[in-house]
């Protein structure tokens, strides 16, 4: 059973040894309270990501309004910490299966596009929200943001810490990664990628497929909806423009980077954006003097690199170089062997 | 008594045209019918009609008797009715091996939640899957192939890939949109191997081909259609001989 399973699905336990050991190593290279933000975010919008993989790699449905779903939980987690003094643990909960049913009916409505119209739906979606958090500025603060998100503090630990935070914020993208590497490796997985590549016979071999699809859409928008929630708390502060469209589609250059086919390649593909970002930056106002968003047009290079060079994203790229090396490494070893054997019969 | 498939009066317009035009069919249990016709006769529309895949303009199709026509798609395999398509529709990025395992889904009770904590279900459903889907393979000898990506297979072994997936979960009725297209004389004959083997073991088919000596061969009943009619309904040696079917494959001055 367990040798099948690896063949199936290949391995779980060493790659998430592997991230959790670089997890819990990295706070004592890291020295400066600025990297640390960034690798608190890597992890939040991780779990963005990952909820893509699952969507748009296995499943391939493309969702380009997933910012909303984040907004939905930062707003949720946000208005009712800051204006109603709710616990922002149950907040959280209470943001998640709001967004839960709200992605629910929508998924029911506009899963049965394919391609780009549902492209267009999902941000038809995302545009509608961000109208609506602009609006609603009773309760929003509308465009000027909302302020004054409380820290979260888990028994008398206060989370505001930033070390703490990074490692209760990592430790959830760990449970995360495990439950959808689960999903991945059961038969819902082979579900998803068999809707993927034929729909029809997916449905004729006895599958609701429109089930399944809202099903993944729903999971993924809850996985945003808790980063959200983290974000908001994190920050304590939340304004518009941080779930516009450009957000959305950031997270499928993080996705595409990455690898879309692999749970794996959405922490790869975040982590490398988000450093990459700050790096254009620093070397954009340094040695260029331009101030302002010089990332967009540096990630429409990249999708166009990506999408020409690599369209199975770094993991597989990575992926084939581990594979060489051990293929090298065993040739070594029986050219060893055949040499040994020559040596012995002279 | 009641058939396994019956259609009764099945008509579909296109708008202007009627694709299918009153047709009357049935099938019994066990029997093996074939549904030939020229191109453009109706004969996928009428598949389609079948296997839910298209609502008749009127008429309806009725399965043991329950009426059919106008059930999801994906109901279609939990009542035993199974098809494969005739452009092939395999999961290209899947290996073999998961193709089948794929096959064998409506046996399994994992959801989402149960997947996600990994409960013990899922655990059981993955060993049975596992185990049928090798039964599978080691019966359509597909076996050597196990670990090969579904999309690299030669289109022969892909076809043979289809069929075998359609038949993974012991379904009652398999529908077969042209089993035998794009089949070399080797292909097509262990292909009707496999149809014949099955029919002993009870499973009935209904399937359009063009390949007129595998019909000839494995047909119990010929339904013949032309322009969306039935024209002709009989025994492969009475087929043969009626003078319509002539006048409809070959034109008016072979007759």
């Amino acid at each position: 059973m367990r040798r099948f399973n690896g063949v199936l699905h290949g391995q779980l336990w060493r790659p998430l040894l592997v991230l959790a050991a670089i997890v819990l190593l990295l706070p004592w290279f890291i020295p400066t309270p600025y990297i640390f933000t960034i690798l608190i975010l890597i992890g939040i919008y991780s779990l963005i990501t990952i909820g893509l993989s699952l969507l748009l790699g296995y499943a391939g449905q493309i969702s380009l309004g997933h910012a909303a779903f984040f907004g939905i939980g930062a707003y949720v987690s946000g208005i009712l910490t800051a204006k109603y003094a709710i616990s922002p643990w149950l907040a959280m909960v209470i943001g998640v299966i709001v967004t839960w049913v709200i992605s629910y009916a929508v998924g029911m409505a506009i899963l049965r596009l394919k391609g780009h119209f549902l492209a267009l739906a999902t941000m038809a979606v995302n545009i509608i929200f961000y109208i609506l958090i602009l609006g609603l500025d009773e309760w929003t603060g509308g465009a000027s943001g909302l302020v004054g998100i409380p820290g979260l503090s888990l028994f008398q630990l206060n989370l505001g810490q930033p070390l703490y935070f990074y490692f209760f914020v990592w430790s959830i993208v760990l449970v995360v990664i495990v439950f959808s590497t689960n999903i991945v490796r059961s038969s819902i997985g082979r579900v998803l990628r068999s809707i993927h590549d034929s729909e029809i016979a997916t449905e004729m071999l006895g599958v609701n497929v429109a089930k399944y699809k809202v099903a993944i859409f729903s999971l993924s928008a809850v996985y945003a909806s808790l980063a959200g929630s983290l974000y908001a708390h994190f920050i304590s502060f939340i304004a518009p423009p941080s779930f516009y469209i450009t957000f959305s589609i950031l997270l499928l250059v993080m996705v595409m980077v990455g690898g879309v086919h692999s749970i794996w390649g959405a922490v790869l593909g975040t982590a490398i954006i988000m450093f990459l970002n700050e790096w254009i930056r620093y070397i954009g106002q340094t040695y260029f003097q331009i101030s302002g968003q010089v990332e967009i047009v540096v990630y429409g290079f990249i999708i166009i690199v990506v999408m020409m060079f690599m369209p199975k994203g770094l993991v597989d790229v990575f992926e084939r170089l581990w594979r060489k090396i051990a293929s090298a490494r065993i040739k070594e070893v029986e050219k060893r062997k055949i040499a040994a054997e020559r040596g012995d019969l002279a | 008594m009641t058939y396994l498939l019956e259609g009764k009066q099945v008509t579909k317009k296109f708008g202007g045209i009627t694709a299918v035009d009153g047709v009357d069919f049935h099938l019994k249990q066990g029997e093996i019918v074939a549904i030939i016709g020229p191109n453009g006769a109706g004969k996928t529309t009428l598949f389609n009609i079948i296997s839910c895949f298209l609502p008749p303009t009127s008429g309806e199709v009725l399965y043991k008797g329950e009426r059919l026509t106008g059930r999801k798609i994906f109901e279609l395999a939990r009542l035993g009715i199974s098809r494969t398509f005739q452009n092939l529709q395999i999961f290209n990025n899947m290996t073999v091996l998961e193709n089948i395992m794929m096959g064998v889904h409506i046996k399994l009770r994992t959801n989402v939640f149960s997947a996600g904590f990994r409960l013990p279900v899922v655990k059981r459903d993955e060993e049975l899957a596992y185990k049928q889907a090798l039964d599978v393979l080691e019966m359509m000898e597909l076996k050597p192939f196990i670990n090969e990506k579904a999309g690299n297979l030669s289109y022969g072994l892909q076809k043979q890939l289809e069929f075998a997936r359609a038949m993974a979960y012991d379904p009652t009725l398999i529908l077969l949109d042209e089993p035998m297209a794009g089949l070399n004389d080797a292909e097509t004959n262990q292909m009707a191997g496999y149809i014949k083997e099955l029919k002993k073991k009870g499973r009935s088919f209904l399937f359009v081909e063009h390949k007129m000596a595998t019909v000839m061969e494995l047909a119990d009943r010929i339904i013949v259609m032309d322009f969306g009619k039935k024209i002709a309904e009989g025994t492969p040696d009475e087929i043969a001989r009626n003078e319509q079917v002539i006048r409809a494959y070959l034109g008016e001055e072979a007759v």
